[in-house]
């Protein structure tokens, strides 16, 4: 870990300002990612800004019928809360699929959603990595890429999005809300929100420097049958294989995400679209053009099998 | 005391306190955080820096230079010790790859300098500041294809015994090709991390000449040994103490980088320094468990006689290594009169192999295990009854040779009645639990025992308390408690009157902790002793040793009982012994046995295995204790599922290294993957192995489990899978289609 500057923000403008302001400053809240990787030295920067005295902890009804998460609403909150449970069942399934009870109650909800990947070469200094350290290459093509990404991928980056919040978000259609230095707000779909790595995979999101999360936003419920399915290697505390959250309707439509298999989490609306048609449909939709590795080559069957199990009604988590 | 005749009658057989289930006596310890493990023991050098170990960061080579002015001028930052101002160092005999490197770097993350600074943040942030210009090298570090030109080895895992390059019996190649039924089959297990919960930690601390180290070892005597060795100076100026460990399963039966690092840091800063090795570096800095290709093959009459077995087993290791010994058991376990047995070593370039619990066998039981399921399914015969028709009484090789017990088709039998294996569809893939499929599968636990001399030292003070000491570790295993028992029984007083001290090199030579030895062994060191002190109990007190009784606090001899303390009144009375063998262990074999019964559900959909039920049957002489020797079995069931499903280091052939080297990347069982787990010991007591009658248990209840995991899964699924571990991609293209692939 690299020395570095510490102050407590006490404002959402005056905490965007503080990291625009200084090159290599960043934003504290849980700190369950990135306090492991400034140990590791994977992130180093020299300044941190905690936004946790920000009290974006608030769990309100929209005026459209949805809900809006403050930003620092953590992750065993949000899981619980009655109306995410019962008008969101997915979001809370895919957020209990997700690390440990202690990690979750530490977790918020706008650093799950800036989680960095997994990749075991991202985590190792000594090996190159375009999205640790730009230019050095990626010592994942051509390595050990079980668990990375089939499609989105680029000849700079093949690695994977880890969270299971934001594939359940995807499928939702939610809405993360910034603030920028100058106290200005966008709202950015979560379908934008992660990039794609291209030639630039140490960018992970769209937001600027400095700009803020201050909530994530859910439209109104859908209804319909709410699923998130997590194919792992154990049966708890592990990164997903493959993973699948869907809205599924009486009518056999619905919308599917896939979580484990992309840069981000992955939807298409032609995937979508072909729901009735069943799984493979669904699949074939969803990954035309995947460029798997021999070692990932076996999550399209995977993705093709369990999005089968979640469509079984008998099946619900 | 030397054990060269089978035990008679001994104060052991009363079994008041020993083969009782009696909690751990250092259990308030560990639940309440305040038994003391290495890295905190604060108290034994205060003020103490902080040394941070950095790794090579290539797998093979040299180090062209190491420039440490960024460190050296980093901010707290006392010493920074590599090959270049270490001075010279030796090697551990026990050690195949040195602890630091420089100039040649034999493996990755191979200890390149410690940095010594006033706290661990500033050490770990300054190793990072070592510019070290390394010249890569070629290596080989892909088994499978360095394996077809492995030579044959007859070397040992260290921890067993030597064998000859092939061993041959009778013809087997003419049996095999007369056989009606035959099976040829290649299985691979991987590379294994122990991963035990503590790391690598050791507190050094010089005065003058001498050094202590605090640390965190499984075998006292080996790394005092290796430790002087390597420092080049003479072992009486040199304690090591190390009385918790958490955990070692093998990582720690030899001297570590910790240590070594930790003394010579310690001595370029002139103070005491304190190391722990990181997570992410233990993988590639320590010893694994070798991954093995095993072929075997099998032939048998219709009747399902085995009339030939081989099995051919390839490791690799670094040059003057060792293979992983996976055929061992197969010497062993089953009868026909034709055998080949043989073992290839490669040269890899990884980081050192060595002994992972139950060596040779873990791995080899589950190559050897899966192919006599396939085989009794070839025959038509229940995989139980096929393994019963084959037991033998007699050692294969040498037919005059007994086994000093061996209770096998009971394991079998008993295990099959109290697991319900009749339940079991001999037709794979029919069993169903909504969208689970169901499979029930059974292996062999075999695993040889092994005895070691052992001392102990053990006092009776004035107070009438028994205070035994002895280099002994307890790894996690029971050790303080099973010894304790013993010394309770043997002076006939209560477990509150013994006081255990273990672990320090002051302390007589035990036989450490591995191997599965260190219960039997280490606790017949302690018998050996007490012997020695009832007799001079007797002699104080004017009796004849021969004719007296222990028990209840008294020593009773000719109608009359006097207090065990009065012997103490007028001063302490110390005894002192060790244990040695005879010829016993080659007159009779001896070896442990079990049968591992296993339930699986595999999800239909994704391929995903689970384990619903387990159940070990175990027959390992007398056990000393129900309670630990429980423990001991479930935490090896457990490790054996993690080998079925999920353990692997993955090795990147291109740079020489283990990728997965976090406990995010290498995956054990969590709770949520071990269900019901039951253990049932059978009623032993093996007179030729030692006084106490018992043998070794906590390497036994792995060794099976990874087979019996994996025949479950192919009857519930019909696909076999014979590369470890059975994660799901390995036979999703073979399952059954699921209706909803194709409609909703």
């Amino acid at each position: 870990m690299k020395a570095f500057t510490y102050e407590r923000a006490t404002s959402p403008a005056a905490a965007a300002a503080a990291v625009a302001g200084r090159p290599g400053a960043k934003f504290l809240a849980g700190g369950t990612n990135l306090l492991d990787l400034m140990k590791l030295e994977i992130e180093t920067p020299t300044h941190l800004v905690d936004v946790q005295d920000l009290k974006f902890d608030r769990i309100d009804a929209t005026a459209d019928g949805g809900l809006r998460v403050g930003a620092f609403v953590s992750n065993t909150a949000l899981s619980a809360d009655p109306r995410v449970m019962r008008d969101y069942a997915v979001l809370t399934r895919a957020i209990q699929a997700g690390a440990s009870g202690q990690l979750r109650n530490k977790a918020t909800t706008a650093g799950n959603l800036l989680q960095r990947t997994r990749c075991p070469y991202f985590y190792d200094t000594n090996q190159p990595c375009n999205k640790r350290s730009p230019g050095s290459g990626c010592a994942a093509i051509g390595g050990y890429s079980r668990q990375l990404a089939v499609i989105g991928t680029s000849d700079q980056c093949i690695a994977t999005y880890p969270g299971d919040m934001a594939v359940a978000l995807r499928v939702l259609d939610a809405s993360v809300e910034t603030i920028d230095p100058k106290g200005a707000v966008r709202t950015i779909p979560l379908a934008d929100f992660h990039r794609l790595p291209g030639k630039s995979p140490e960018i992970d999101t769209v937001l600027a420097p400095g700009e803020l999360i201050t909530a994530v936003t859910l439209p109104r419920p859908l209804g319909g049958r709410h699923v998130y399915r997590k194919v792992r290697d154990r049966a708890s505390y592990a990164f997903a294989l493959v993973s699948v959250a869907a809205v599924i309707q009486p009518d056999g439509t619905g919308r599917v995400a896939f979580g484990g298999v992309a840069p981000r989490p992955w939807r298409s609306p032609a995937a979508d679209a072909a729901l009735p048609h069943g799984g493979a449909a669904v699949v074939a939709q969803a990954f035309a053009g995947a460029k798997p590795t021999r070692d990932n080559a076996f999550k399209l069957p995977l993705a093709t099998r369990t999005l089968a199990a979640a469509l079984t009604p008998a099946r619900t988590a | 005391m030397k054990f060269d005749t089978p035990a008679g009658p001994n104060p052991i057989d009363r079994m008041k306190v020993v083969g009782q289930p009696h909690d751990r006596v250092d259990g308030p310890l560990k639940v309440t955080g305040t038994a003391p493990y290495a890295y905190e023991r604060h108290a034994v050098a205060p003020g103490a820096l902080y040394g941070f170990i950095l790794g090579a960061a290539i797998a093979k080579g040299r180090i062209a230079a190491i420039d440490t002015r960024r460190a050296d001028a980093a901010p707290g930052v006392k010493a920074v010790v590599s090959y270049l101002n270490a001075g010279p160092l030796g090697k551990g005999g026990k050690n195949t790859a040195k602890l630091l490197a420089g100039p040649e770097v034999d493996h990755y993350h191979q200890a390149v300098a410690i940095v010594v600074a006033d706290t661990f943040e500033q050490a770990r942030a300054a190793a990072r500041l070592i510019d070290v210009d390394y010249v890569r090298g070629s290596g080989a570090f892909d088994l499978a294809a360095a394996a077809p030109t492995a030579p044959l080895t007859g070397g040992s895992s260290k921890e067993g015994s030597a064998a000859p390059k092939l061993d041959r019996v009778g013809d087997f190649e003419s049996a095999f090709a007369a056989a009606p039924v035959t099976l040829d089959a290649t299985y691979t297990t991987p590379d294994e991390a122990h991963a035990m919960m503590e790391p690598f930690a050791t507190i050094a601390a010089w005065d003058g000449d001498r050094l202590t180290v605090w640390t965190s070892n499984q075998m006292i005597n080996w790394a005092h040994e290796d430790l002087a060795k390597t420092l080049g100076f003479a072992p009486d100026k040199l304690r090591v103490d190390s009385p918790f460990i958490g955990g070692g399963f093998g990582g720690k039966l030899f001297l570590r980088a910790d240590a070594v690092m930790a003394a010579l840091g310690a001595k370029a800063a002139g103070r005491p320094v304190k190391v722990a090795m990181t997570r992410p570096m233990m993988f590639n800095n320590a010893t694994h468990r070798p991954a093995t290709i095993q072929r075997i093959r099998l032939g048998a009459e219709r009747s399902g006689k085995l009339t030939a077995i081989a099995h051919e087993a390839t490791s690799g290791d670094l040059p003057g290594g060792s293979p992983e010994t996976a055929t061992s058991q197969t010497k062993l376990l089953y009868a026909a009169p034709n055998r080949l047995i043989g073992q290839r070593l490669a040269v890899l370039d990884l980081p050192e192999g060595n002994a992972m619990r139950a060596p040779g066998e873990a791995s080899g039981l589950m190559a050897l295990e899966i192919a006599m399921d396939e085989m009794a399914e070839k025959l038509g015969l229940d995989p139980v009854e096929f393994r019963i028709v084959n037991d033998t009484q007699v050692d294969p090789e040498k037919p005059g040779r007994q086994f000093s017990q061996r209770q096998l088709v009971r394991c079998l039998r008993e295990g099959a009645e109290r697991f319900g294996w009749r339940a079991r569809d001999a037709q794979p893939g029919r069993r169903r639990d909504g969208d689970t499929l169901i499979g029930l599968g059974v292996a062999t636990a075999f695993r040889n025992n092994i005895n070691m001399k052992s001392g102990a030292r053990v006092r009776l003070g004035g107070d009438g308390v028994v205070t035994v000491e002895t280099d002994m570790t307890d790894i996690g295993t029971g050790s303080y408690t099973v010894i304790a028992q013993t010394a309770a029984e043997m002076m006939g007083v209560g477990l509150d009157r013994v006081v255990v001290r273990l672990g320090d090199s002051d302390f007589p030579t035990s036989s450490g902790s591995g191997g599965q030895w260190g219960g039997n062994s280490s606790t017949s060191g302690v018998y050996a002793a007490c012997v020695k002190l009832r007799e001079a109990v007797a002699q104080r007190l004017g009796l004849d040793p021969a004719a007296c009784d222990f028990a209840d606090g008294e020593v009773r001899s000719g109608g009359r009982g006097v207090a065990l303390t009065s012997a103490a009144r007028d001063g302490e009375l110390v005894a002192d012994d060790t244990m040695t063998y005879g010829t016993l262990g080659k007159q009779y074999q001896q070896s442990t046995f079990g049968a591992h019964f296993v339930e699986v559900g595999v999800d239909a959909y994704t391929g995903e295995i689970r384990v619903r039920r387990m159940l070990a049957v175990c027959a390992a002489g007398r056990i000393l204790n129900p309670k630990t020797a429980r423990s001991q079995v479930i935490g090896a069931m457990t490790m054996g599922v993690g080998g079925a499903l999920m353990e692997e280091l993955v090795v990147d052939t291109r740079f020489g290294f283990f990728v997965n080297h976090d406990l995010a990347g290498y995956e054990v069982p969590v709770h949520a993957d071990i269900p019901h787990q039951e253990v049932v010991f059978l009623d032993e007591a093996d007179d030729k192995v030692s006084p106490m009658k018992a043998k070794g248990v906590g390497e036994l209840g792995l060794c099976g489990v990874g087979a019996a995991v994996a025949n479950a899964a192919y009857n519930a699924t019909g696909v076999r899978i014979r590369d470890y571990p059975l994660t799901l991609d390995k036979h999703l293209d073979r399952l059954p289609e699921v209706g909803a692939m194709r409609r909703a």
